[in-house]
């Protein structure tokens, strides 16, 4: 029966063309809509590394000024970074799986042969960042040890940035000049967007994860300067990096793999320990207030998903049923426009559940082409919330996810328009049409 | 075949109350060709409506083929309905939107049979009426005779055992109303028992048996009795 009900709904659908293409275009309007703010939603509130969030930690200690917090609006959060100091000695104090500390630079590098230098934006780090965040490798790997103690001459590149200096060939082993010294390449990743980028939310959370990866230490001895955030409470002078490694400054991220419960909770009790006796030494004048996020709650406590997107989310949806609702309307007239022929269908034998199966096909097959023109809509939609906000632009892809959640959100939408019409035209009384005529 | 007892029908509305039948009681034997005449709102569409189980009466008994129908859910009477009686509505009731064949499909798509059976059926209908050309026109593509020849194929299409027809020669003149009329006598000799409502008495007297209503009461006439003169018309 159903190609026989797709015959019909085209036929009936073809009669009227105008009303049925503001049907359509009605529910494609509100698709579109909900297809572009869910887009951003859905990758905005993504989990970016699903298998290991539960594991990773970040790590924040309230290091902050006696006098007020260091959040106004929030003011039992920590700082969500740490000093120099308490990063170096919690990462080799405290008992973790593994550990890193990190934080952003930039950098100069120039290709040699004539071509042009550039500037990178760089991550140092220890060298369990890449085993912890499960960074993928195209071609060799991290560092060892000693490199990480000694702050050995070594990179790690972006896919994009082996593109860019060696044309995507595996460089491993060959050399980089990047401002003025010469590094060896010790792996190349793969593709690697972690979205939202959770290991530094504090530097932007959409991002681009960076184009080089050197060891922290290196930080210090080529004394690199930093360039994420760096917030300052104390009035301290701060003429060069030397100031800034002993300050009371925040700026280094650091994050510990806990894969236990139990692993958790004796890394706090090593944290509140470890403040206890600084307070004892004069530093950490706040009171005790030490914290562990897992990713999901590090997102969460972050607002990566803003406030005003779920509003935003919200309104799209409210549209999305205001159009459902004209389409109601119009199918309800429509639908009791043709009554006189469902009350032939009626007489000649059709039940009211087949009667009521023909309408929902004819308003499923709305849905679906709307589905297609909202699809188009809501390509649209990103493509304009990229122009308008270029840090969006790894939220606005549109995936399969994506594209089969609008066509469903689409036939649902159609269905849910045409129950009522449906329900009212298989009642029809077949009597009355039939002696009017 | 149709046994009606004491079958009344009332219609209401906010200001009147119509007794479109009271007490009506008939019975038609299988393979008969019985023809129901009266005045304009003297309930024969109304007697129809409730022998195709399209209506159902407010009061009285009412056995099709043996069964009690008034006691049917909505999908049994459907079913009977699309299995059983064929209708020849007092307007053709064509689907504007469906062509000739589509038109005739309408009743053998409900019944479930597969393509190959209702292309043969609906040929076979068509051949009949005379029509076989004209499949694939639009219902506003024909003249009124050939849209009620349409009509007349998708009531027989299915075969069914009992075939109602109210007024099916009314829009039509009289060479036409005949050649209906022996259309319907051809199917009556194929063994389909055939109640026909009509105003005209010289259609009427084609059938086996006539049957007289007056505000809705039958008022019985013996088979092939002529017409006794100053008898009432259409007082509505
Ligand atoms: N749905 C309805 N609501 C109210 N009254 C109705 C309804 N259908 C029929 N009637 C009334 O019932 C009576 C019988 O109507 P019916 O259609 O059966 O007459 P009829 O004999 O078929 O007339 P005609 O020869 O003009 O077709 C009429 O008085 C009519 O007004
Ligand atoms: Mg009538």
């Amino acid at each position: 029966m159903l190609g026989y009900y797709l015959k019909l709904a085209w036929l009936s659908l073809a009669r009227t063309p105008a009303i049925t293409a503001l049907m359509i275009g009605a529910i494609a309007l509100g698709i579109g809509a909900t297809t572009t703010t869910l887009t951003v939603y859905h990758r905005m509130s993504a989990n970016p590394i699903p298998a290991r969030s539960s594991v990773l930690h970040a790590v924040t200690i309230d290091s902050w000024s006696p006098d007020r917090p260091a959040d106004d609006e929030n003011p039992a959060d920590p700082p969500p970074q740490l000093t120099y100091r308490d990063a170096l000695a919690v990462a080799a104090g405290a008992p973790a799986a593994r550990t890193v500390i990190m934080r952003k630079t930039a950098m100069t590098v120039d290709p040699g042969a004539g071509r042009a230098p550039f500037l990178i934006e760089a991550r140092l780090a220890t060298r369990d960042f890449f085993p912890m965040f499960a960074v993928p490798f195209a071609y060799g790997g991290g560092w060892d040890a000693a490199a990480d103690r000694g702050g050995e001459p070594v990179v790690v590149l972006s896919r994009e940035t082996n593109e860019r200096l060696f044309g995507g060939e595996n460089s491993v082993g060959r050399s980089v000049r990047i401002d003025g010294r010469e590094f060896r390449v010790s792996g190349v990743l793969a593709d690697w967007q972690p979205t939202p980028k959770f290991y530094d939310l504090n530097n932007g959370a959409y991002d681009t994860a960076e184009d080089a990866f050197l060891p922290f230490a290196l930080g210090a001895a080529l004394e690199l300067q930093p360039a994420g955030n760096v917030n300052c409470w104390k009035p301290e002078t701060l003429a060069g990096l030397r100031d800034l490694l002993g300050s009371e400054c925040v700026w280094i991220q650091l994050w510990a793999d806990l894969p236990t419960a139990a692993d958790v909770e004796r890394y706090q009790a090593w944290l509140d320990g470890y403040v206890a006796e600084q307070k004892r030494l004069g530093r950490f004048a706040r009171p005790s207030n030490n914290r562990l996020y897992d990713v999901e709650a590090w997102l969460r406590h972050n607002e990566v998903v803003g406030q005003d997107s779920r509003m935003l989310l919200a309104v799209a949806f409210a549209f999305l049923a205001v159009c459902i609702l004209n389409v109601v309307g119009l199918l309800l007239s429509r639908f009791l426009g043709s009554a006189g022929a469902s009350a032939v269908r009626r007489a000649l034998g059709a039940s009211r559940g087949e009667l009521f199966r023909q309408h929902l096909v004819e308003v499923g097959l709305v849905g679906a082409i709307a589905g297609l023109g909202g699809l188009v809509l809501g390509w649209a939609g990103l493509k304009a919330v990229e122009q308008l906000y270029s840090s969006y632009d790894r939220l606005t892809q549109l995936d399969l996810t994506m594209v089969l959640a609008a066509i469903g959100l689409a036939v649902l939408a159609g269905v849910l328009a045409g129950l009522y019409p449906a329900w009212r035209i298989c009642r029809v009384q077949p009597a009355a049409y039939l002696k009017t005529q | 075949m149709l046994d009606m007892q004491h079958i009344s029908k009332v219609y209401r509305t906010e200001l009147v109350e119509t007794h479109a039948l009271r007490d009506l009681n008939l019975t038609v034997a299988e393979g008969e060709f019985v023809a129901v005449t009266g005045p304009s709102g003297s309930g024969k569409t109304t007697f129809l409506n409730i022998a195709g189980l399209l209506e159902s009466a407010d009061g009285g008994h009412y056995r099709l083929d043996g069964v009690d129908v008034g006691s049917l859910g909505d999908d049994a009477r459907a079913r009977i309905r699309n299995q059983k009686i064929g209708f020849i509505f007092q307007g053709f009731n064509l689907i504007p939107d469906l062509d000739v064949f589509d038109n005739v499909d309408v009743p053998l798509r409900y019944r479930g049979f597969a393509a190959r059976e209702r292309r043969a059926r609906i040929e076979r209908a068509l051949e009949l009426v005379g029509l076989a050309a004209r499949q694939r026109h639009l219902p506003s593509q024909l003249s009124g005779g050939q849209q009620q020849r349409v009509a007349i194929a998708r009531a027989i299409a299915g075969e069914p055992r009992f075939l109602l027809a109210d007024e099916p020669t009314g829009n039509l003149d009289s060479l036409m109303a005949r050649q209906i009329m022996d259309l319907l006598g051809e199917i009556n000799r194929s063994g389909t028992t055939i109640v026909l409502v009509t105003h005209d008495p010289e259609l009427a007297r084609r059938a086996h048996r006539n049957i007289h209503v007056m505000d809705g009461e039958v008022t019985d006439l013996k088979p092939f009795a002529p017409r006794p003169a100053g008898a009432p018309v259409a007082v509505a």
